[in-house]
């Protein structure tokens, strides 16, 4: 659970007066609080942890961070975790 | 179980790791703080792929581990109690406390649920308000402004069936206690880059000049790995001590300014226990007197629960670099991924078990 992992903004909204994300993690979609990186876009990439940005990283970092996290094996492991708590209660009522 | 695979890098590792050979004259020690790193690392055989001379020390950056039994005891106690829904991350489940995991308290009807975030705790209060909903809230400088966002809101939207055990920790107080500790051998620092993403770096060159030890502030690839390994040793050789960033594509000197605010409403600074090392000064986060009501511990009122470690477990001496995994008595055999004795065993990140899972067997 320590790794933060890049994902790319796929789309915000104000959820509530909270800025979130719909982010994009190797072709799993989450929801992302995206508080501490104002003024991040729509396709750029932040890195996130437990739900939550912490960070923004340029395009190609990111990109390649996670073929790397790929090919050694991490990504997997950590999109795992994500598909397994895609709580679908939890999904609906935050949709 | 997959290891040491074969990524694009890997000839780029094999060169670093040859630079590293290269410059290296004496022996020396280093200490990756972060689990993640430890993972890596291992997995990677990249301790195997660095000369003799260099000897990696594993830290205690793994948030799983280092939470004290008695945090488990007082969650295990929250969950069993009727009415609670008890939300933690997936792995601390099969952490051993004094008496059973989470994972039996929920075998025996307690309402124990995996949440992937703090915020997703959050969302199971607002949908059951009739039931009262705790966040076991552990994890480093990176895990706690989530946390801090979750208590925020629950603040915010008067959400009043909410609260936190919290049990968050500090990298810069752990890097203090064992620069202290009597024994010490970590000549060096790999910092974590993601704590690093959140404070910055700013804490760490009153701690390089204090102890005369390099830290260089690293990422979780094999690249980047070696890469920092390669400039610590630099560093030792020429008898420098400075705080470098080797991870400057996710790190910045002054960090995420807007989590930090967010972290200093809602926290303050408490002196913590740290399962197997004990208790380090001003090296963990508890709720900040505002946001008091929201603290588990005191709305439940399990302050009081205390606890003791398995005696045959020794991963305080892992943990502080004193002892490899592999030359635990009971690695491997009264201990392993299924049967857990300590916490260094449980989560994927802790030393013993990246070592059971990179495929190294006992030694001792
Ligand atoms: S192998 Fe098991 S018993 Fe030994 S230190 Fe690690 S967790 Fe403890």
């Amino acid at each position: 659970m320590c790794l933060a992992v890049p994902g790319r903004v796929e789309s915000i909204r104000v959820e509530a007066g909270v800025r979130m994300g719909r982010l994009n993690f190797g072709g799993v979609l989450k929801d992302v609080c995206l508080v501490s990186v104002p003024g991040i876009a729509v396709g750029d990439y932040a890195i996130v942890h437990v739900g939550f940005a912490i960070g923004r990283l340029d395009e190609a970092a990111a990109r390649a961070t996670l073929r790397t996290f790929a090919e050694i094996g991490r990504l997997e492991e950590e999109l795992a975790e994500l598909r397994a708590t895609s709580d679908p209660d939890a999904a609906s009522s935050s949709a | 179980m997959k290891h040491r695979a074969e990524y694009r890098d890997a000839d780029r590792a094999r060169r670093l790791a040859a630079e590293i050979a290269r410059i290296v004259r004496r022996p020396w020690a280093i200490m990756e703080v972060c689990g993640g790193q430890t993972h890596a690392l291992v997995r990677n055989g990249i301790d195997q792929m660095l000369p003799p001379e260099v000897e990696m020390i594993h830290g205690p950056g793994c948030p799983v581990c280092v939470t004290p039994v008695e945090v488990l005891d007082r969650a295990i106690a929250i969950a069993r109690r009727p009415g609670v829904i008890l939300c933690s991350f997936g792995d601390m489940l099969r952490v051993p406390g004094s008496r059973g995991d989470l994972f039996a308290a929920k075998g025996d009807g307690a309402d124990v649920r995996v949440v992937y975030s703090p915020l997703d705790a959050l969302a199971v209060a607002a949908r059951h308000p009739d039931r009262e909903v705790v966040f076991l809230a552990i994890g480093f400088e990176t895990t706690a402004p989530a946390s801090a966002m979750a208590a925020k809101l629950a603040r915010d939207r008067g959400v009043g069936n909410f609260s936190l055990l919290v049990a968050h920790v500090l990298v810069p107080p752990a890097i203090e206690a064992i620069m202290r500790s009597p024994g010490n051998r970590v000549q060096a620092f790999l910092a974590a880059g993601h704590v690093c993403t959140v404070m910055g770096t700013g804490q760490y060159p009153p701690l390089a000049a204090r102890h005369r030890v390099p830290i260089v502030v690293t990422g979780f690839e094999p690249l980047d790995l070696l890469d920092g390994i390669l400039r610590t040793v630099v560093q030792l050789e020429a008898g420098r001590h400075e705080v470098e960033n080797a991870y400057s594509r996710a790190v910045t000197d002054s960090g995420n300014e807007t989590a930090q605010a967010l972290l200093a409403e809602v926290f303050e600074t408490v002196d913590r226990p740290w399962r197997g090392i004990g208790t380090i000064p001003a090296s963990g986060w508890r709720l900040a007197a505002a946001y008091r009501d929201l603290d588990a511990e005191l709305r439940f009122d399990v302050a009081g629960v205390t606890a003791a470690e398995s005696p045959v477990c020794r991963s305080g001496d892992v943990l502080k670099g004193a002892l490899k995994p592999d030359r635990c008595p009971a690695f491997g055999k009264e201990c392993t991924p299924r049967t857990p004795l300590g916490a260094t065993m449980v989560s994927g990140e802790g030393a013993c078990a990246a070592y059971w899972y990179a495929g190294r067997r006992p030694r001792s």
